[in-house]
């Protein structure tokens, strides 16, 4: 009874308010499209991950001409998310400085493991199919989103009822 | 690309538009991986703003560049819509993407973010996406060298 009289009542549905996911989801946007308007670039953030191991790795995958031609931007593209993070948690925000995250090193790890298979497996990740290819009204990405949707859903369901924490 | 005459601009331009992405992600939470989780346990449901407002953003861009406008100033690159071709693996990798999502709160993007907001643990993260990427590229590499050899 509990669990569900919460969402009844709209502030339960949002109790850290809707503005500042309204307001980073725009700007998301609104970075995607800079670099798109300027350069004809839909740009996501996963495939920085191959293109990057180009500049390490001899496997044949990772020197594909478009990740070779590609990684320079793509460096300076991530180094940019991450100054503008930056510029957020420790200039602009209500309470700037450094900030780390309670959730356990072996549920990054292993979730990021995951996540790097699946991402690039499925053409793309919560920016490229997420925000760009839903933006483009595209089946694939509609598909991809809607399956990651699910499983994510399902998965954080399951660690929470099996009280891993945090 | 680089062989090309590129404009000096290339680089800037994506730098700022990266900032820009960047800032969005941390005002937004999801750089950090409690609020993510927080939408996927039902109990925030704020993240649908975050990329229902970035969605319509790139989408009305979009729309508006394919159809009234030539090419990128910079790149002379003709504007299209992201569209990738649907297979089985569009359907595999955003279900193993999923579960890894919702067992970390981590998303790529997200990732790059959180460390920029000073959060070092999430190397974890990073270092665990650099792992799957090359797995999976390492695999796939070896899958198709065989298949040829045959």
């Amino acid at each position: 009874m509990d669990a569900l009289t919460p969402l009844l009542a709209a502030d339960s549905l949002f109790p850290r308010g809707v503005l500042p996911y309204l307001v980073g989801g725009l700007l998301v946007g609104l970075g995607a499209a800079v670099i798109y308007l300027a350069t004809g670039i839909i740009a996501g953030a996963s495939t920085f991950l191959e293109s990057t191991l180009s500049y390490v790795s001899r496997v044949e995958r990772f020197n594909r001409f478009t990740y070779v031609q590609s990684r320079d931007w793509r460096v300076v593209f991530t180094l940019g998310i991450v100054a503008g993070a930056a510029v957020w948690g420790f200039a602009l925000a209500p309470d700037p400085g450094i900030w780390t995250t309670d959730v356990q090193w072996w549920r990054l790890l292993g979730g990021g493991v995951l996540v790097g298979i699946g991402t690039r497996l499925g053409k793309g990740c919560t920016s490229g199919h997420g925000v760009c290819g839903v933006g483009s009204l595209s089946n694939t990405s509609l598909a991809n989103v809607a399956t990651f949707m699910t499983f994510a859903i399902g998965t954080a369901q399951l660690v929470q009822a099996v009280g891993v924490s945090p | 690309m680089s062989d090309d005459a590129q404009s000096p601009l290339f680089l800037p331009v994506i730098f700022v538009g990266g900032l820009v992405f960047g800032l969005g992600l941390a005002v937004s939470g999801m750089a950090r991986p409690e609020v993510v989780l927080d939408f996927l346990q039902f109990e925030d449901f704020g993240l649908l703003f975050v990329m229902g407002g970035a969605a319509v953003v790139t989408g009305v861009t979009f729309a508006v560049a394919t159809r009234y406008l030539d090419r990128a100033p910079l790149t002379a690159t003709e504007y299209t819509r992201r569209v990738k071709e649907f297979d089985r693996n569009v359907v595999v990798g955003g279900a193993i993407f999923g579960v890894g999502w919702g067992i970390s709160g981590i998303c790529p993007g997200a990732a790059y973010a959180s460390f920029g907001v000073g959060n070092y643990v999430i190397l974890w993260a990073i270092a665990g996406m650099f792992v799957g990427a090359y797995a999976q590229g390492y695999a796939r590499s070896r899958l198709a060298s065989t298949t040829e050899g045959n």
